[in-house]
């Protein structure tokens, strides 16, 4: 058979596909539980950084909750039994560059004790920053230790209460839109019970 | 000696930033700060050491009508295996590089070394070329991401300088990528020029 011919290129494609399959597959037997292992890691430490002290597993136990025509996912943290407090994750569609996906932690009445966020493509240098910025204890920009109830959560410029990021409103609006949507599916899970 | 001298190529004359202008997307992309820059310029490196090797190996076997299919083959097996690692191992890195890493299969260094190198010389040149133009690839982007985040936050490698309000923000940016990489691109030529080499 002759190296140039249709077969012999068929053939040569046909055994390196082959050889290159075998080698991902064996590789991503040996990562699958890794990955796994390191995605749930990445929401542990996450709900561990944002929650009050607990000792359920919060993931196994969440719950979806519909807000609005939206659905949340809770996670709801116990500690010897009793409630201490809630995470709940939701993605804000009105940022200024895609979406922002954020989860917030509650304390069980409802302040807020922390927050992450999780993904987002804002503006680096200015909208980005609402990683610090909204736990920033300088002036009214931090959210940490507000009742979304009581207080009205939302940018100076709206008539609210919290010093939204300087040249990024727009980020702020939805930081803070989220922040409000989230709660509701925290009273929900609250009233509910 | 030949070795030693394929390695320095791939670094100064052949530089694959500044001299050959290859990558340019993960070059602007990645290279907010140091750190980043120097992490994709390491990964691309490592697919490209190996993808030299491998190509090399197997150029005497494959036709030349199915070459560059058999390459971009090779080159996506490498890619693949390095994201799953780095998924599986290095989370936090994988999710800062995030899309530029599946994109090293488009980076046309690879696919460039693997027609212009690793398609004609030996194993062991290959494996010196590879290992040439990544270390050039890592220097340039660290570089490039130093100076961008110096410039743009008053940080390098996370540790400030200066405090960060006079940093200037457009360099952080994709414009101020274009505008470092090309003052970095015009430096390194002069040297050169003075230097010849």
């Amino acid at each position: 058979m002759k190296k140039d011919s249709l077969a012999g290129m068929v053939m040569s494609l046909g055994v390196i596909t082959v050889i290159a399959g075998a080698l991902l597959g064996i590789v991503n037997y040996y990562t699958a539980d890794a990955i796994e292992n390191a995605a749930q890691q990445a929401k542990v430490d996450a709900l561990a950084l944002i929650l009050p002290e607990f000792d359920n597993a919060p993931i196994a136990e969440a719950k979806d909750i519909a807000v609005e025509g939206d659905t949340l996912l809770l996670y709801p943290a116990t500690r010897e039994g009793i409630p201490v407090g809630c995470a709940v994750e939701c993605i804000a569609h009105d940022g200024f560059s895609g979406d922002i996906s954020l989860m917030f932690g509650f304390t069980a009445d409802g302040t807020v004790c922390g927050y992450k966020v999780l993904s987002h493509s804002e503006t680096p240098g200015l909208g980005a920053k609402m990683d610090e910025w909204f736990r920033d204890m300088t002036g009214r920009r931090s959210v940490i230790g507000i009742t979304p109830g009581k207080s009205d959560v939302r940018v100076f410029k709206d008539g609210g209460e919290i010093d939204g990021i300087t040249a990024a409103t727009i980020t702020s609006r939805a930081f803070l839109g989220a922040l409000n949507h989230c709660y509701k599916a925290y009273e929900s899970y609250y009233t509910n019970k | 000696m030949k070795y030693l001298n394929i390695i320095y190529k791939g670094v100064v004359s052949d530089n694959p930033t500044f001299v050959l202008l290859l990558g340019m997307c993960p070059t602007l992309g990645t290279t907010g700060s140091a750190l980043t820059g120097m992490s994709m310029g390491l990964a691309t490196m490592g697919v490209l050491i190996c993808s030299n090797v491998v190509i090399s190996a197997i150029k005497n076997y494959v036709p030349g009508g199915v070459r560059i299919p058999a390459y971009i083959v090779v080159i996506a097996s490498f890619v693949t295996v390095l994201q799953m690692l780095m998924k599986a191992y290095l989370p936090t890195l994988d999710a800062m590089l995030g899309i530029f890493i599946p994109l090293i299969v488009v980076n046309c260094i690879l696919l460039g070394r693997a027609e212009a190198f690793a398609g004609k010389n030996n194993v062991l040149a290959s494996l010196c070329d590879g290992i040439g133009i990544g270390l050039g690839f890592t220097i340039a982007l660290t570089l490039l991401g130093s100076v961008r985040e110096i410039l743009g936050t008053g940080k390098i490698f996370g540790e400030a300088i200066y405090p960060e309000q006079f940093g200037s923000l457009v360099f952080v940016l994709a414009p101020g990528a274009f505008i470092a990489l090309g003052f970095m691109i015009a430096l390194f030529n002069n040297i050169r020029s003075r230097k010849k080499c």
